[in-house]
């Protein structure tokens, strides 16, 4: 069946591998018909319970082969890890504008579950000849994501934990501080924590290199329709516009680091 | 040439953003009143916050979507802040719903200064129990709920119908008793379904869905056609308006304007100018000179 035919309904596919990458992330790798996905975008991931947006961690056209990483931290996440390998989801996309590939030296930096699309930027970019920096950072050692990959990808990768227990001692944002001075980079791409991305666009402005960022919001239908995830001020769809924004869209974002709006539309406060 | 007036309120264009269309919250309202928009209408909202369904809440079908939002809004209190930030580009109505006379009646009262007219849906085919279809079903209960939200507020009321009934012309004639200013018509057809091959499952979390998208126009313009015939109010037409000719199919059944809602799916915002453009050329061909002239024309068989 051609993916034209059934685009926005879940495909329901069996997984192929599974990959426990830390205490809390494993990546699930399904079969996927590529048609143009890019690093950035997502996927809406359906477990015939609830379907909830998750970032494309791996693609792999060559095998036919798509990376979700899942980090469990409720209810939903919870049920995914309990999946073994033939078990099946559902999965519909990509959605989304996703990173573009551009510059020469680039800094890539991942807070958390924020790694998984910024370990797809690090291994495209690389495939088409761009050199990435990456930093991956984490609460602790044992949740250190994706720097083997990340290395074998031919990336310089650079991890950090906030309680010092493995490489840089203290937030990514500081390192990517140090970094940006000594090193000569034409574009940063990022996902994480929103409080981590805002002290990086700041960064990023004050040095004047192109950025991009990755938001995440809550989501209902992923097609441009119900206004769950449209922003302050600008009003753009979180699944359509973004997720992914260059610095200067940021600065229209004014909730960016600031609020999201919850299932019914609340604000709350990062 | 484009302008419109339905029920005092003067349109730049007669193409509308429909309910449950974006309009979560004023920033995308404001987004497509600059994108174009003739008039906005808001995401129905209640008296009390809802999150709605679980997803998935909406799946694409031949044809349009179906979805079960179930309605999710922070509640009036919330969303009074909401339209507060509303730049006021273009005529503002508010979708409110809820299961009583006196809620409709508590949350017209809530925002009546804040907006230029209300939207009544009483019609949605996935709601809670005792809202949306389950009042527009009935005769005596769209009357009685029209009737209490047009004792509580001055501006404008205007009904949103379902297709889903036996009669709508006697749904439409309820509503215009009851003292309706005008009538949206129609609300997504069915509930429908969409059932998952491998799995079984029905996609959406809650089943049935509502269905909108280009192949419940018919369907929609036969109710404009049927109700024009019966009611003396303005009505807006709603149903898988994707371009121009589908407004002036809308126009010339007895519109006075159409609301546009799961078009900015296949096209983004971009649909208003472009739909106006081409309404606007189409008009210069037939040398139209209001968009007025074109309302109801099937009804006299005499097009230019």
């Amino acid at each position: 069946m051609s993916r034209k035919e059934i685009k926005n309904i879940p495909q329901v596919l069996p997984i192929n591998r599974i990959v426990e990458e830390t205490p809390t992330v494993k990546t699930f790798y399904l079969p996927w018909d590529f048609e143009g996905d890019i690093p950035g975008q997502f996927l809406m991931v359906w477990n015939f319970q609830d379907e909830k947006p998750m970032s494309i961690s791996s693609l792999d056209p060559v095998n036919g082969e798509v990376g979700i990483s899942v980090k469990m931290v409720g209810p939903f996440t919870q049920a995914l890890h309990k999946l073994q390998e033939n078990d099946k989801i559902g999965l519909r996309g990509p959605y989304g504008s996703g990173f573009e590939i551009a510059g020469s030296r680039v800094l890539a930096v991942g807070g958390g579950i924020g790694m998984a699309p910024v370990a797809a930027f690090t291994e495209e970019a690389h495939r088409r000849g761009v050199q990435v920096d990456t930093i991956t950072a984490a609460t602790t050692k044992d949740e250190i994501l994706f720097a083997q990959r990340l290395e074998n990808a031919g990336a310089r990768v650079f991890p950090t934990t906030d309680d010092g227990s493995h490489g840089f001692c203290g937030f990514a944002t500081e390192l990517a501080e140090k970094l940006i001075k000594e090193e000569d980079y034409d574009m940063v791409v990022s996902c994480g924590p929103e409080i981590m991305m805002k002290k990086l666009h700041l960064l990023t402005e004050e040095n004047q290199i192109p950025a991009q960022f990755s938001l995440e919001r809550y989501m209902k239908c992923a097609l441009g329709i119900c206004g769950q995830c449209c922003v302050d001020d600008v009003g753009w769809r979180i699944c359509v516009e973004g997720p992914v924004f260059w610095g200067d869209q940021l600065r229209l974002i004014k909730e960016f680091g600031e609020y999201h709006r919850n299932a019914s539309g609340i604000k709350e406060y990062f | 040439m484009l302008e419109v007036e339905i029920c005092r309120m003067k349109m730049k264009n007669p193409t509308v953003l429909a309910a449950g269309v974006l309009g979560s919250n004023a920033s995308s309202l404001n987004w497509a009143a600059r994108s174009g928009a003739g008039a906005v209408v808001t995401k129905s909202f209640g008296t009390e916050p809802n999150k709605g369904y679980p997803n998935p809440t909406t799946v694409e079908v031949e044809g349009g979507i179906i979805n079960a939002i179930g309605l999710s809004n922070p509640g009036v209190e919330t969303f009074q802040g909401e339209l507060e930030k509303l730049e006021g580009r273009v005529p503002q109505i508010a979708s409110i719903y809820g299961s009583t006379p006196q809620e409709f009646s508590e949350i017209a009262g809530k925002v009546e200064n804040l907006v230029d007219a209300l939207e009544l849906n009483i019609s949605c085919p996935h709601a809670l129990e005792g809202c949306g279809a389950s009042i527009g079903q009935d005769p005596d209960l769209t009357h009685s709920f029209v009737k209490a939200v047009k004792k509580t507020v001055k501006i404008p009321v205007i009904a949103k119908l379902t297709p889903n009934v036996t009669d709508i012309v006697e749904i439409a004639q309820a509503a215009e008793r009851a003292g309706a200013d005008a009538l949206t018509l129609i609300n997504s057809l069915g509930p429908g379904m969409r059932i998952d091959l491998e799995t079984g499952n029905p996609i959406l979390s809650n089943g049935f869905g509502g269905m909108s998208g280009p192949a419940i126009k018919p369907v929609a313009l036969r109710c404009v056609y049927q109700v024009y015939q019966n009611v003396d109010i303005p009505l807006m037409g709603v149903g898988g308006v994707t371009n121009y000719r589908d407004v002036v199919e809308f126009l010339y059944a007895g519109a006075s304007c159409v609301q546009i809602g799961t078009a900015v799916m296949y096209q983004g915002l971009e649909v208003f100018p472009e739909i106006n453009q081409g309404l606007l050329k189409f008009m210069k061909e037939k040398n139209y000179h209001k968009v007025e002239e074109m309302v109801g024309l099937a009804h006299q068989g005499r097009v230019r």
